[in-house]
């Protein structure tokens, strides 16, 4: 495993090399702030220090953010040739995966940690419960890997950004939306109780909500960490075929 | 050094390698012809490791792709076709990238190996320029360098002087055979000028499958008189 630490290196550098990183930060950093502060969020209205209603978009936001950080991991190597490059070199395809998707989920975990002004604000104005702030950031990281799991393995399985871009998105789509609440409503009056709730096990926001309220449970841990690793095992099981 | 033995590939109902077998010594420059779609490139895949054989195998200094292909790409420098590389990397930032996962994880070993290459393939005067700005004959040679980068004993080249101007072909073929002596080389090639130039042995596949291995010496005594391109049309005719 140790090789995928220059594959991990040149590919969090690669983001800054290109105005990609720039761009995507900046726009991700004011798209969720002025969601949060906008009629929908109510930052201001909420009366209390919390971070909840920054964090509450997170997971709609991810849907377009995500992708668009995800989709030129494998898509791009394949488009240019640089897989041939890539895989003529002694590495393991195992290697390049992990060293590849570590590096789009520490950019990632950079993006939500730049919303550190947030956390500062409601440090001003009121006095918030660190431990669920700290548990809130956790969960988006947390969360931001599974995501990122899913678009990797995407972009694994085409050479055209747009086609991985758009899949990305729909599989995303489908997670988030499982667990949404208008939909498990639905859900619900057609299924039996238990089935419902099984079906929306499978959703991002059933296992990030907890955390925004300061609880880690491991079952939503294990969620994200494994939705991860099954999602980098296919990814290594397309590259290889 | 290298031994190929009966490689198989077969994309749908394609067979785009048959059976093809040979082998190379230390100090051979092994031309690889063939016409377009013969099944140079996908030979040549499999040989390096980056596409899995459906049946047969190559050893490189005794070490099975199918069994070991890590330690296979560790053997071989492998310049593939277009040289592709990453265009928003510098030069030495590429080479160094290289070096790193090649396994000179010592600051001194990489930066001599990443000279070396620099130094051997004439890429002093752009190094700190991107990939993407150079000329398609720089960024060939940022290829060859790469190939070079870690003094491998077997070199596999996919045409490694294409979109070269003449004085840059020259050069690259020097390069090639100064470095040939305690090397193993293949390299695949349209101009068969160069085969007469630099090549002691010669292989021409067609539709998958080998037809000639021999000097370009004997290559040429097929029909007395005639140039090299005249005997390989009528070799590979068929596949028009």
């Amino acid at each position: 495993m140790k090789q995928a630490l220059p594959i991990f290196k040149r590919e969090f550098v690669g983001y800054f090399r290109t105005p990609v990183a720039y761009v995507f930060l900046i726009s991700f950093l004011l798209l969720s702030v002025a969601l949060a502060f906008s009629r929908f969020g109510g930052f201001f209205r909420a009366g209390y220090a919390s971070l909840e209603v920054y964090f509450q978009f997170y997971p709609f936001l991810f849907l377009f953010i995500v992708p668009a950080a995800g989709m030129r991991l494998w898509s791009e190597e394949r488009r240019s040739g640089t897989v041939e490059l890539l895989f003529t070199l002694p590495v393991t395809t195992l290697e390049a995966v992990v060293g590849k998707f570590l590096a789009g989920w520490a950019f990632l975990a950079l993006a939500v940690l730049l919303s550190f002004p947030m956390a500062l604000t409601i440090g001003y104005l009121g006095s918030p419960d660190w431990g669920i702030v700290a548990t809130s950031y956790l969960g988006a990281i947390l969360m931001a890997g599974g995501f990122l799991g899913v678009c990797s393995l995407t972009s694994a399985l085409t050479k055209n950004q747009v086609v991985s871009f758009v899949v990305s998105l729909l599989a995303c789509a489908v997670l988030v939306f499982l667990g949404y609440s208008g939909f498990t409503g639905i859900l619900e009056s057609y299924l039996p109780v238990d089935a419902a709730s099984a079906i929306s096990n499978f959703s991002f926001i059933t296992h990030f909500t907890p955390m925004l309220r300061g609880i880690i449970d491991a079952k939503d841990v294990v969620f994200f960490l494994s939705l991860m690793g099954f999602t980098l095992f296919l990814n290594v099981v397309a590259l290889e075929r | 050094m290298i031994e190929v033995q009966g490689l198989v590939k077969t994309y749908g109902s394609k067979r785009a390698v048959d059976g093809v077998s040979f082998s190379v010594k230390r100090g051979d420059i092994l031309g690889f012809l063939g016409p377009n779609g013969a099944g140079k490139s996908t030979t040549m895949k499999m040989i390096t490791g980056f596409i899995r054989p459906d049946a047969g195998t190559a050893r490189i200094e005794g070490v099975d792709v199918q069994a070991d292909p890590v330690g296979v790409k560790r053997k071989i420098g492998y310049l593939p076709e277009n040289a592709p590389a990453y265009p928003e990397m510098t030069v030495s930032e590429f080479l160094g990238f290289i070096a790193e996962v090649r396994g000179f994880s010592d600051r001194a070993a990489r930066r001599a190996h990443v000279e070396r290459a620099i130094g051997l393939t004439h890429l002093g005067s752009v190094r700190t320029q991107t990939i993407e700005t150079l000329s398609k004959g720089y960024k060939q040679r940022v290829g060859f360098a790469q190939a070079l980068l870690h003094d491998p004993p077997v070199l596999v080249l996919d045409e490694p002087t294409d979109g070269l101007d003449p004085n840059q072909k020259n050069e690259v073929r020097g390069l090639i055979k100064s470095m040939a002596v305690e090397k193993a080389v293949i390299l695949s090639t349209h101009i068969l000028e160069e085969v007469e130039a630099i090549c002691n042995r010669v292989i021409v596949i067609s539709r998958g499958r080998l037809v000639v291995d021999e000097t370009p010496e004997s290559f040429l005594a097929r029909r007395p008189g005639a140039r090299m391109d005249e005997i390989f049309r009528s070799l590979t005719d068929s596949d028009a």
